[in-house]
């Protein structure tokens, strides 16, 4: 190891490992969506999962969630294999994956949060209750408990769920774009919420099509375009060549208050040079 | 004639007894099941697993075994069936479930084809006959609705949960593939328990009715359950005193009943009521 120069933000504290994934390939219908893929997270770290649509983000963190399991290669969650620590997981599902018609109250999805610690047969008690009210208390909806969840704007509902998630009482929160679609505001507010968990020891995984927040907010960043293409702090997010790698070479930041990123659609992922890089903090 | 004389003069008959029993618990089972393949979109493969027990009654009637044995069966074996389809198959999945349905049902009229004589047993079944109801078989169906019943409201927030948001439950621990498949014989078992009643044709208007029915007055799931409970309920009682004393079929008076629930609630609905919209779209939805 060479000598580190300080890190230019919030480094991941070097706590134990809470996700260790080998060599993992995994797809659908014998068509591999994610290839070869290791990574570890360190726990009290707050990664952002990036790349292009279809990249296998959400892949990731279903494989991580227990929901999927791997074809190859080796997955260790929170100590154990994936699925055996379900009750310390808050996995937050990509909304497209939710029946929002179904006739369900706020409350009662944030309770959702609770049932993997209930367990089967019990009713929710008066301290689930307390949970569920201070979560939503957290995402700023605490006035919002009796309402259907179709009946809320697309932030609204991503505050919800966040909040169940935060109700689950997680050591692992797996979150599938958690801020998609949330104004600038509540981004921040969530943002400041997943922060305090990370820094109380609990690990966030989180993707994200928001390069900027990825970079300012988060403390490391993977990039992923149907393999790892690189994985390390934060502030890779504004490195041209990762981006171009990541998304297909049309991917421009502009450096300076924060920077702005304009990704050029027109040309896709699929060309994307092979090899991997691992950039480590005390590396560069 | 005097209206406390108008409800309990049918009582003095056992089969009206049995027939009111039978039905109200039909119907209470239909609609708690009902509430989940309303909210899941399960009314196509309900109907399918009607009609699927088909075979599997006029087996059980020529080898002569228990009816409802047969149906029971054929009809779990053909919603796992599904279940199955829908999770490993590459088609459609209505198509799966339409091929599936289709092709049972066939198999069941070419048995039936083979029996020499009228069956009339078999046509109850078809069409339903809750006044003809056996006590052995009220018992056997309050049996199995009990258990129906139980197994639901035990496992209602695990079925909620895996319902409303299937990878979240999954990764929160729950096997949400065997619930999945318990859902789904549930719903078996459910149809076999209707049939006697309502019948192979209108057993899907059991499941679908009274939840649809409730879906258009709240938005709450416990209350949907509920509300959906007290409108079958009511049907079954009043389809039956219907049937007793204009001498109609008792299977589609129900099922009618039910259905004219549906249609004040679509007009008269507090969320889709068709009043509370443009004159326009009244003359739309009354045509
Ligand atoms: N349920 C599924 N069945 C079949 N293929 C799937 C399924 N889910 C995802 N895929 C495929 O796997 C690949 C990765 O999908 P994934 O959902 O992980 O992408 P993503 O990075 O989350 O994309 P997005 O940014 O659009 O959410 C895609 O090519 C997709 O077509
Ligand atoms: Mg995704």
């Amino acid at each position: 190891m060479t000598s580190a120069p300080p890190p230019r933000r919030a480094a991941a504290p070097a706590g134990p490992i809470a996700v260790a994934v080998e060599g993992v390939t995994v797809g659908y219908d014998h068509r591999p969506a994610l290839t070869d893929v290791s990574l570890s997270v360190t726990a009290g770290s707050l990664l952002a999962v990036i790349g292009p649509n279809g990249a296998g983000k959400s892949t990731l963190l279903k494989l991580i969630a227990g929901i999927i399991k791997p074809w190859t290669g080796r997955l260790t969650v929170l100590g154990g294999p994936p699925g055996s620590s379900a009750g310390r997981i808050a996995y937050l599902p990509q909304a497209e994956a939710v029946d929002w018609e179904f006739p369900v109250t706020v409350a009662e999805v944030v309770m959702m949060g609770r049932y993997g610690r209930l367990g089967f047969l019990r009713e929710p008690r008066r301290r689930d209750r307390e949970v569920v009210g201070q979560a939503l208390d957290k995402v700023g909806m605490g006035e919002a408990t009796d309402r259907q969840i179709g009946a809320l704007s697309g932030g609204q509902r991503r505050r919800v769920f966040l909040a169940r998630a935060i109700a689950a009482e997680p050591d692992l929160y797996l979150l599938d774009e958690p801020v998609t679609g949330v104004d600038a505001t509540t981004q921040e507010d969530l943002m400041d919420v997943l922060e305090g968990e990370a820094r109380a020891g609990k690990t966030v995984i989180a993707t994200t099509h928001d390069l900027i927040c990825a970079a300012q907010r988060f403390h490391q960043a993977a990039f992923i375009n149907g393999r790892l293409v690189a994985a390390g702090p934060a502030n890779l997010v504004l490195d041209q060549q990762l981006l171009a790698e990541t998304y297909g070479g049309h991917v421009l930041v502009l450096p300076g208050d924060g920077g702005r990123v304009i990704i050029d659609d027109a040309h896709h992922h699929d060309q994307a040079p092979s090899g991997e890089h691992h950039y480590h903090e005390d590396s560069r | 004639m005097d209206p406390v004389s108008f409800i309990t003069d049918p009582l003095a008959y056992g089969f009206m007894q049995r027939g009111l029993v039978a039905s109200v618990l039909v119907g209470i089972v239909c609609a708690v099941m009902g509430t989940f393949v309303v909210l899941k979109g399960l009314a196509f493969i309900g109907d399918a697993v009607s009609h699927a027990t088909f075979p599997g009654l006029v087996i059980a009637y020529i080898v002569g075994a228990p009816l409802y044995i047969g149906g029971a069966i054929a009809a779990v074996a053909t919603a796992l069936a599904i279940g199955l389809v829908s999770r490993r198959g590459r088609l459609r999945f209505d198509t799966s479930v339409g091929v599936l349905f289709a092709g049972t049902f066939a198999f069941g009229v070419l048995l039936f084809s083979t029996i020499k004589n009228y069956v009339a047993d078999l046509l109850g079944y078809l069409l339903g006959n809750v006044l003809g109801i056996r006590t052995a078989d009220l018992i056997q169906l309050a049996i199995l609705g009990a258990i129906v019943l139980a197994v639901v409201l035990l496992i209602r927030k695990e079925l909620l949960f895996a319902t409303f948001d299937p990878l979240g439950a999954a990764a929160s621990g729950l096997p949400v593939a065997f619930l999945e498949y318990l859902l789904l014989a549930l719903l078996g078992v459910t149809i076999v328990v209707s049939i006697q009643a309502v019948g192979i044709i209108m057993v899907v208007a059991m499941l679908v009715t009274p939840s649809a029915t409730a879906q258009l007055i709240v938005v709450r799931f416990g209350r949907m359950m509920l509300i959906a409970v007290v409108i079958a309920a009511l049907s079954a009682v009043s389809g039956l005193y219907l049937s007793f004393y204009l001498n109609l079929a008792s299977g589609a008076s129900i099922v009618l009943i039910e259905t004219i629930f549906f249609l004040v609630a679509l007009v008269l609905g507090p969320r889709t009521g068709l009043l509370s919209r443009a004159p326009r779209a009244i003359g739309q939805g009354a045509s």
